[in-house]
């Protein structure tokens, strides 16, 4: 039993300590930052698209607006509703935020710069998006309201649409590339980024992406014209911030993706001089933060979709659609001759 | 002209042109005023906060005519009156509940010699109830502190009543 | 190694203790949510096992699609525990019949289990290093060319069953307004729009 333990010790420190939990707070720890930022960046762009200012009185130019609000939210009381079923209802903040951190494991900021280089990156990816369902399915059920059901079951069938058409775009990438890997995905961009070939994958999975993220115009399971503010209404304090940090998470992760399998990467647009002295990762971040300016740029432009609109536009265009533009890549690939080689 | 019509669905193009539309707003100047720090023009008719005004002399104008108690829809105005020692007939009580108050003016367009006023400050929100229950001492220091700008109001105003 | 041994039993005995919980949750929701950590627990394995890209299927198929569908279903069904419970009784002894002849079943089935005689020749031969072939290609060289008939065979059937419980379940009713988008799309305003100059005190004929 002594041995156990001792052993158990030294599988701590020989595995976990220091490199991984250091890797993993240089990640972490901008990416809250960041998602704290999203959300004073998404007021300033939706200010400004409606001629107004936005924050701008906490600290200069409301700087410290996402703080003062985290601090608000932190301070406040959480309420436990007390028809709610109280293990699920505290479980689901939680797991939508943590998933939305767990995914950027296997995001590659440049060649080998990655928490976890895994051999099936992208379906890592994918799964975890798929899982961010539960959070708010979970919150939905657990809080015992009918608006809170009514936006989880939206949420579900939503999720559930959109993920088959996600699927048949990153299947359309992977056989452009011949590797699950992310770091061969952006490698196999060097000629050409996947925009330019795959452009109307590109906005299909941009799309489904919003969708999957609950932005608008497909932000259902909030609705709050109807639905109040759906699968969260019964949340308060910081269980309800969760789930806010959770959505945004999900939405910058979603722009790495997006960046990631269509826009290069970290590569730089022009593999010429001036271009390539920028490092990698600020590329990187340059496409993510132009991502997610769309996200809100979309929000400040379109109206809520209704929801058999929203159910049509995922089985009956994108499904069709991708499914076509994946056997036509295939085909292509075929008959050129261009199928990738270092299939891994 | 249908196959256009195709094309453009096709292409988005009516999702992108409501897209340019909304980048080209986030360019213009916000019409944002900053409030506590900037404010906007007011009308010489505005009607705020109710003020009793005095003549150049000192001399406070209402002479109790009870007109302005008369007229108002809300019933926000009491006033007692009696003659002072050296005969003229002035208030001794004059109060507006300014939680009454609909700020309709009538009490202004009522007032034969311009005494009762409703001035240009809109910023009297208080903490307690209490303090919106106003009263003649009040309402005098108002018209005292705001003189220069009712007396502008009113000039500017006087052409067209 | 050591490492890989914890991790082993620690996700081995989480699916057991979940799967004992889907069993024996009194709340459907509960029991769903715990086969989901079972499927989870099962994907540890599996990348144990180093057949990572399994156990990201099993992840996306069976926790991000199927189990959201059961649970979307466990959620709207309205269950009433004390009518379930009160045939119990009634049903208890058939349900013993069906449970020792199941019992039995298995006692043949593991007394008579034999280990295939290829077997430890196979377990014997040196598995292919990760760097060499990934289990995704090794998968798909399998899928594709040795088993392609079982898997097309397979995607049918699920084909033809995804068909079969389409046509059984649409109705078009009639007289029900559908949206026509299309149709909605390509109207134009000199179709629909008519500016007629009315002289006064006439009105419009229509």
């Amino acid at each position: 039993m002594d041995n156990l333990w001792a052993g158990a010790g030294h599988v701590f420190w020989a595995y976990v300590w220091p490199t991984h939990i250091l890797q993993v707070l240089f990640v972490a720890v901008p990416l809250l930052v960041a998602i704290a930022y999203y959300t004073y960046f998404e007021r300033k762009v939706l200010a400004y698209s409606q001629l107004r200012k936005g924050p701008n009185v906490v600290g200069p130019l409301g700087l410290l607006q996402p703080f003062a609000d985290g601090l608000k939210l932190l301070l406040k009381e959480t309420i436990v509703p007390s028809g709610a079923n109280r293990i699920v209802f505290v479980a689901a903040p939680m797991i939508t935020f943590s998933l939305a951190l767990v995914a950027w494991a296997v995001i590659p900021f440049d060649v080998g710069v990655v928490i976890a280089n895994i051999n099936v990156g992208i379906l890592y990816l994918f799964a975890i998006s798929s899982l961010s369902v539960y959070g708010i399915i979970m919150a939905g059920w657990a809080s015992n309201s009918r608006y809170a059901f009514l936006g989880a079951l939206r949420s579900a069938a939503q999720m559930v649409s959109y993920e088959v058409s996600i699927g048949f775009v990153l299947v359309t990438v992977l056989l452009c590339v011949g590797s699950l890997n992310l770091t061969d995905i952006v490698l196999a961009q060097r000629h050409v980024w996947f925009v330019i070939p795959l452009l109307p994958m590109a906005v299909v999975f941009f799309v489904s992406g919003l969708a999957e993220t609950n932005r608008a115009p497909f932000d259902l399971p909030e609705g709050e014209s109807e639905l109040v503010a759906g699968f969260h209404v019964e949340y308060s304090a910081m269980s309800f911030g969760l789930f806010f940090l959770g959505e945004y998470g999900n939405m910058i992760l979603m722009s790495a993706m997006t960046s990631i399998l269509f826009l290069g990467g970290w590569l730089s647009p022009i593999p010429l001089e001036p271009f390539t002295w920028i490092p990698g990762p600020l590329w990187l971040l340059a496409k993510i933060l132009f991502v997610m300016f769309c996200f809100l740029w979309v929000r400040a432009t379109f109206p809520r979709f209704r929801y058999d609109q929203l159910m049509r536009l995922g089985w009956k265009v994108f499904l069709p659609l991708s499914l076509f533009w994946l056997v036509l890549t295939a085909g292509v690939l075929t008959a050129t001759g261009w199928v990738p080689a270092h299939a891994g | 002209m249908n196959l256009l019509r195709g094309a453009r669905g096709l292409l988005l193009t009516e999702l992108l042109s409501g897209m340019a539309l909304t980048l080209r707003y986030m360019f213009k100047t916000p019409v944002t005023v900053n409030y506590p720090y900037e404010k906007g023009p007011l009308s010489p008719r505005f009607r705020g906060e109710h003020a009793l005004r005095r003549y150049p002399n000192g001399e406070e104008r209402c002479i109790a005519c009870k007109l302005c108690e008369a007229i108002c829809p809300a019933l926000a105005i009491t006033i007692e009156a009696e003659p002072r020692a050296d005969g003229s007939r002035r208030t001794t009580r004059y109060d507006i509940d300014m939680t009454k108050c609909i700020y309709c003016g009538y009490c202004q367009e009522a007032c034969p010699v311009d005494a009762i006023v409703e001035g240009p400050n809109f910023e009297f929100a208080s903490e307690t109830r209490e303090e919106l229950f106003y009263d003649k001492e009040k309402l005098l220091a108002n018209g005292d502190r705001w003189e220069a700008e009712i007396a502008k109001s009113l000039s500017l105003e006087a052409p067209y009543r | 190694m050591i490492f890989t041994a914890i991790m082993f039993y620690l996700f081995a005995a989480a699916a057991i203790g979940s799967g004992v919980m889907v069993v024996s949750a009194r709340n459907p929701v509960h029991s769903v949510l715990f086969l989901i950590l079972a499927f989870f627990n099962g994907a540890g394995l599996f990348v144990l096992m180093g057949a990572e890209f399994l156990a990201m299927i099993l992840v996306i198929v069976y926790v991000g699609a199927v189990a959201v569908l059961f649970l979307f279903v466990v959620m709207m069904l309205d269950i009433d525990f004390a009518q379930l419970r009160s045939g119990a009784a009634k049903y208890l002894p058939v349900g013993l019949l069906v449970g020792i002849i199941l019992l039995a079943e298995l006692v043949f089935v593991f007394a008579g289990w034999a280990i295939a005689p290829r077997v430890a020749g196979i377990a014997a031969a040196p598995f292919p290093s990760n760097a060499a072939i990934t289990n995704t290609r090794a998968l798909g060289d399998l899928l594709y060319t040795r088993y392609i008939f079982a898997f097309q065979a397979a995607g049918m059937i699920l084909l033809v069953a995804m068909i079969g419980a389409i046509v059984l379940t649409l109705r078009h009713r009639v007289g029900t307004r559908r949206q026509v988008i299309a149709e909605q799309l390509a109207r134009q305003r000199a179709e629909t729009v008519a500016v007629v100059k009315v002289p006064l005190g006439t009105g419009v004929a229509d």
